[in-house]
């Protein structure tokens, strides 16, 4: 068993051509005494889309936003875009410039418009004269469909369309990188797909994607490759179809029979 | 029955869109309100009707009492002696003294100029329509106390007026605004250190706000006032009046820093996520996204402590300075005056109470301008 799961995981790329964006090796990290990641290893290449998934607690959440930086890791190797994961708060600013991140619970600012919550970054961050990043705004804003709700306040929006301002909002700094953490899992059934649809037209640009989800109606579509964890450790990963088809793990087995 | 029953229980398919219609008006209007809120039960309508009673007994005779009846001027009480009610003669001739203290009659001008510069100093911080927030509120804690200092106490070609002469409510007014504008941002560091991941910060900014805060603000005044010198070398001593603003401003900034540690505890961490997700610095995510709302939800709770750091300020009567209180206890032991108590003290009350319920109401303006939530 254990030798299986060394077996899956040293297909570290599945064949996915392109120049590695995201390399994570011998990663682990603590909760206290909790080995929330164990030995994780992971390369992520320029344009590839990847799709986590595994129970909760296993992890999944936090090794994406160990990637930004939002979570320390304790041991190995973090190096995104060239640039290597350390304590040096410069280089994790230089980082987050480039990975942009979409949350559970939206985590849009209450207190600015949803342009504001658009152009700010840009603004502060990359320095863009205020008109163009309006500019810049408006263009992602129709992109997620709602450029006509520019100028209310997210507590005045629905939960499907405050979370695709969050994508516009992290649009607005043209990340290289984008990780989303559970983007559907706090909507009601009736908003999910427009959020869904969001996500597959920002595949259809290119976008380097991680996504931890439990849709994996989207996993098939878009993904290059999806990975399953669980207990903090990468237990399989392959592309979709043999994934989904042909599960080679037990714990693989039991997961996907009790999602599907 | 059963007929009806059966009717709600079939399958149904709407066909028509109801639209909205107004609430029935027994709940709307005045006739509902007083329904509502007066006549909601029996014992609701007896208390309703018992208060109305009660404020028919006091408030007639105290309206005879404090303007009908009421002498307005004069120079000691001898000229109130004709008169039934109140003897207003006391606060009209004293007015000067209430207000400036021992100030000098002809430099009067110069506090009134300040007050004036102050509160043109304050507009843009108070009000948003008139631009200019950042650098009025960074001249307001540098620049303005500076030009204050040289017109109220003198100097370079202006008269000197020491600040034992200060007094009167000028001196509360100086007091409080001098702690209200420092112990702000004082406070709002040491809420942040005290949350800091470095233990050396953090430890510093428990110890400082706790030791304020275990210790009366008499007790603060006191040390200042008498202790402190005692344990000064020889020659070397600073003004009285300004140990009192360090001692008040030291004390309520533990206050305001626990205030506002309040709103940052109540802020979710999502927050300082998404804020550090896209880019920003840490002092660029507190100033952008962190402090606007924390200072929002704490609004109430800053400007509870503002008004009682207000009224604080009459405590410096236990060191001997001249302010309003004072003032008022002077003149009703001065021969010309005794007898005066009520007059007096209800004057200051009546000081002090519009004051602070002006800070109440920009309280409450501002509380509903930066309302953005718009949950019902």
């Amino acid at each position: 068993m254990s030798e299986s799961i060394r077996e899956t995981r040293s297909k570290d790329t599945l064949g996915f051509s392109g120049e590695p964006v995201i390399q994570i090796s011998g990663m682990n990290k603590w909760f206290g005494q909790f080995h929330v990641l164990r030995d994780i290893d992971l390369t992520v290449c320029r344009g590839e889309r990847i799709v986590i998934c595994g129970p909760s607690g296993s992890g999944k959440s936090t090794l994406i936003r160990c990637i930004n930086r939002l979570e320390e890791h304790q041991q190995g190797t973090i190096v995104v875009d060239n640039i290597e994961l350390t304590d040096d708060l410069k280089q994790i600013d230089n980082v987050r410039r480039e990975v942009g991140m979409v949350f559970q619970h939206f985590n849009l600012f209450p207190h600015l418009t949803i342009l504001e919550n658009c152009t700010l970054a840009p603004i502060w961050v990359r320095k863009t004269p205020k008109a163009e990043a309006e500019e810049i705004a408006m263009e992602y804003l129709t992109r997620v469909k709602i450029p006509e709700q520019a100028d209310k306040y997210p507590g005045q929006l629905s939960g499907g369309q405050q979370q695709r301002v969050a994508i516009a909002r992290s649009l607005c700094m043209r990340p290289k990188i984008m990780l989303f953490d559970e983007p559907t899992s706090a909507l009601d059934p009736e908003m999910i797909k427009e959020v869904l649809d969001v996500m597959v037209d920002l595949a259809d640009t290119g976008m380097t994607m991680l996504v931890v989800t439990h849709e994996m109606g989207f996993a098939r579509q878009v993904a290059h490759r999806v990975i399953f964890m669980d207990d903090g450790q990468i237990v399989e990963q392959n592309e979709p179809e043999p994934f989904f088809n042909n599960p080679q793990s037990d714990r693989t087995k039991f997961f996907l029979s009790q999602i599907l | 029955m059963i007929e009806a029953m059966n009717t709600h229980n079939r399958p149904f398919v709407r066909t028509e869109h109801l639209p909205q219609s107004p609430p029935p008006v027994s709940t709307s209007g005045i006739i509902g309100w007083a329904r509502e809120n007066l006549f909601s039960s029996p014992l609701n309508a007896v208390l309703t009707i018992a208060s109305f009673y009660f404020l028919y007994l006091v408030i007639p005779p105290f309206v005879q009492w404090a303007f009908i009846d009421a002498a307005w001027w004069g120079s000691s009480n001898k000229d109130c002696a004709g008169y039934d009610g109140a003897c207003w003669a006391v606060v009209t001739a004293r007015f000067g003294q209430f207000v400036y203290g021992f100030y000098p009659e002809a430099e009067r001008w110069r506090p009134n100029l300040v007050l004036i510069l102050f509160a043109i100093n304050l507009l843009p911080i108070l009000w948003d329509r008139v631009p200019g927030r950042t650098i009025a509120a960074l001249f307001l804690v540098t620049g303005f106390p500076l030009v204050a200092l040289f017109f109220i106490h003198g100097g370079l070609g202006l008269e000197v007026v020491p600040t034992p002469k200060w007094g009167g409510f000028m001196l509360n007014l100086i007091m409080a605004a001098v702690a209200i504008i420092y112990s702000l941002p004082l406070g709002i560091l040491l809420a942040l250190g005290r949350r800091s991941e470095f233990p050396i910060i953090s430890r510093f900014c428990v110890l400082f706000i706790e030791f304020w805060r275990g210790v009366p603000l008499i007790t603060v005044l006191v040390m200042a006032s008498f202790i402190l010198p005692f344990f000064m070398p020889d020659g070397f001593n600073f003004n009285e009046l300004l140990r009192a603003l360090v001692g008040l401003t030291l004390f309520s900034s533990a206050y305001m820093a626990e205030v506002v540690r309040g709103g940052l505890q109540a802020l979710p961490k999502g927050q300082t996520e998404a804020a550090r997700a896209i880019g920003l610095t840490y002092w660029q995510s507190i100033r952008l996204i962190i402090m606007p709302q924390a200072l929002k939800i704490t609004i109430p709770a800053i400007v509870n402590t503002f008004i009682g750091l207000f009224k604080d300020t009459s405590l410096v009567i236990v060191i001997g300075l001249f302010d309003l209180l004072q003032v008022a206890k002077s003149s009703v032991t001065d021969t010309n005056w005794l007898g005066l108590e009520h007059e007096t003290y209800i004057f200051v009350a009546l000081v002090f109470f519009v004051a602070c319920f002006a800070m109440s109401l920009y309280s409450l303006y501002l509380e509903r301008k930066l309302d953005t939530d718009h949950r019902d």
